[in-house]
């Protein structure tokens, strides 16, 4: 079974659901498509763990009286089967989606960095802990490190203890005086300023980073550089993340362009290839706030209301100003860059350790000689820490995008739906 | 409630639970084995890394991105 369609939205955050409802006034036939199992995107993820904001379930019900609007969930991308038309496939079957306008709404991942002991079990992403704590695992009792960069350590940190874990320290990398800049400049987005009230915890420190997880078969506890001295803490957890980077891959085969790691885009929304749209963190990160108004712009512009989303313009222009005064305040220290020792694995898929990639000159010589990169995530996690690490331009993406059934795969053979 | 079994052990957890929560509540959390021995757990919790790979009724999924329905069977050591 093929599919055409007038509109389709590839990610169901923030910035996919806003898009999907500013554009179905317009009568629209448009699809709506998530790997996840629910809608919400990365912030308002569901699960038996999940507590989600009246806004979001609010967002949600609507899409779901929208009768133009299909969802398929639990449904990801794996190649581009023609022009405007994509492979893809659910946990039953694969198929194609034939389109004429697109919105590219791939939100971000987190930045992980190699350091020793970060393959250990216990060890996961600072906003992955968060992910996995929603969708039901068990924390209670735990003793929590929570590492890193950005405010998402204190949202992870927040919903460890909402489940009654014990959050024994939260690790920001940036300077005492960076963190302090970026509050006092909160005041002018008052919802956020509340937000990081409530969010604040007596266990934060500055200018402290990860040296090493340790542990044997799993994590036991963690080693820390905090505030010029090394320290070591026990715990059952370590969750790191330094930061967000943009899911752009899609975007790229498809033949957008890319600007300081982000897809490109114009006021509209708009993408270097026509009819082609992107909006929220996939052009950069911002936060819900921005991704909510980008995609609306972006579901307007598609459907072709120049005025609709002209209008949203200056709100936009405001969570721009809050996203720019966060990623100065959250720059890496260049000490994080030399956490990895000649041991330590940086391609988790293909078991490489960092010493067999180092002396290197790009990305291509070390997959040539390493098979970095060559596994199952296809450098998502590797090709962008060596990107932070050694500026290595991370590879174009190659289909299957992501590992894919051999029978979906034939579905390449079919005729594409006219 | 669904009733699954991992690694052939039954296993009940709450409504929408996902099998990457489901390797804790039962076992030890660790989801696959890496090409050089060492056994993982689900990292970035966000359908990206594919350490939290599973079998899941003979299909390799990721636990992290799918739910736990009754009857299914979750290998970890295939
Ligand atoms: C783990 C994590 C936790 C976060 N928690 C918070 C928080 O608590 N508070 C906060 O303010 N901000 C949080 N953020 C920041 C958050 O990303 C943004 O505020 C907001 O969710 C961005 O919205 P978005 O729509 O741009 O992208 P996202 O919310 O990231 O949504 C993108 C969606 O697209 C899907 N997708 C991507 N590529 C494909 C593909 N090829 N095929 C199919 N589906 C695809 C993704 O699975 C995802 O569901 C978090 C970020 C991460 C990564």
């Amino acid at each position: 079974m093929n599919e055409a369609t007038d509109l389709l939205i590839i990610g169901a955050g923030p910035a996919g659901m806003a898009a999907a409802l500013a554009a179905t006034s317009s009568g629209a036939h448009i699809v709506l498509l998530d790997d996840n199992p629910l809608p919400g995107g990365q912030i308002w993820r569901d699960g038996p763990q999940a507590n989600l904001p009246s806004a979001a379930r609010h967002l949600r019900d609507q899409l779901r009286n929208c009768t133009n609007v299909r969802c398929h969930a639990g449904t990801r991308v794996i190649a581009c089967a023609a022009d405007k038309t994509l492979l893809v496939e659910d946990a039953e079957r694969g198929w194609q989606i034939r389109y004429e306008r697109l919105i590219l709404c791939t939100g971000a991942r987190e930045l992980l960095l190699p350091f020793p002991g970060w393959t250990l079990p216990g060890v996961t992403g600072a906003g992955g802990l968060q992910a996995l704590i929603k969708g039901g695992l068990p924390v209670r009792g735990e003793r929590l490190v929570i590492a890193g960069s950005g405010p998402l350590l204190l949202a992870s940190a927040a919903t460890a203890k909402h489940q009654g874990a014990q959050v024994v320290r939260i690790a920001e990398q940036a300077s005492r005086g960076a963190v302090a800049g970026f509050a006092g400049q909160l005041p002018r987005w008052p919802g956020k300023f509340f937000q990081s009230f409530s969010l604040f915890d007596s266990h934060y420190r500055t200018d402290t980073h990860v040296v090493e997880a340790l542990g044997r078969e799993r994590l036991e506890g963690v080693r820390l550089h905090q505030q010029g001295k090394t320290i070591e803490l026990a715990c059952d957890r370590l969750a790191c993340g330094f930061g967000l980077i943009p899911n752009t891959q899609l975007g790229q085969a498809l033949g957008c362009a890319i600007e300081d790691q982000a897809l490109a885009v114009d006021a509209w929304q708009a993408t270097t290839r026509r009819e082609h749209y992107a909006a929220g963190e996939c052009t950069g990160f911002g936060g819900s706030e921005l991704a909510l108004v980008e995609g609306a712009i972006a579901g307007h512009a598609a459907v072709g209301n120049s005025a609709a989303a002209q209008q949203l313009w200056p709100r936009r222009a405001r969570w721009q100003g809050f996203a720019r005064a966060l990623n100065t305040a959250f720059v890496l220290d260049p000490r994080l860059k030399a956490l990895a020792r000649s041991d330590t694995l940086v391609c988790r898929c293909e078991d490489v350790p960092y010493g067999e990639l180092v002396d290197h000159e790009n990305w291509r010589e070390a997959k040539l000689a390493s098979r970095c990169g060559m596994g199952a995530c296809q450098g998502r996690v590797c090709a962008a820490a060596l990107e932070h690490l050694f500026g290595w331009t991370p590879p174009l993406p190659r289909p299957p995008f992501s590992p894919a059934r051999i029978e979906t795969l034939l579905e390449l053979e079919e005729t594409p739906p006219t | 409630m669904p009733d699954l079994f991992l690694d052939g052990r039954p296993l009940y957890v709450a409504n929408g639970t996902s099998v990457a929560a489901a390797l804790a509540l039962g076992a030890d959390g660790c989801s696959r084995t890496s090409v050089s021995g060492q056994r993982r757990a689900p990292l970035c919790g966000m359908g990206i890394c594919q350490e939290c790979r599973v079998l899941i009724d003979g299909r390799l999924r990721l636990a992290c991105q799918t739910l736990c329905l009754d009857g299914m069977h979750v290998q970890t050591r295939p």
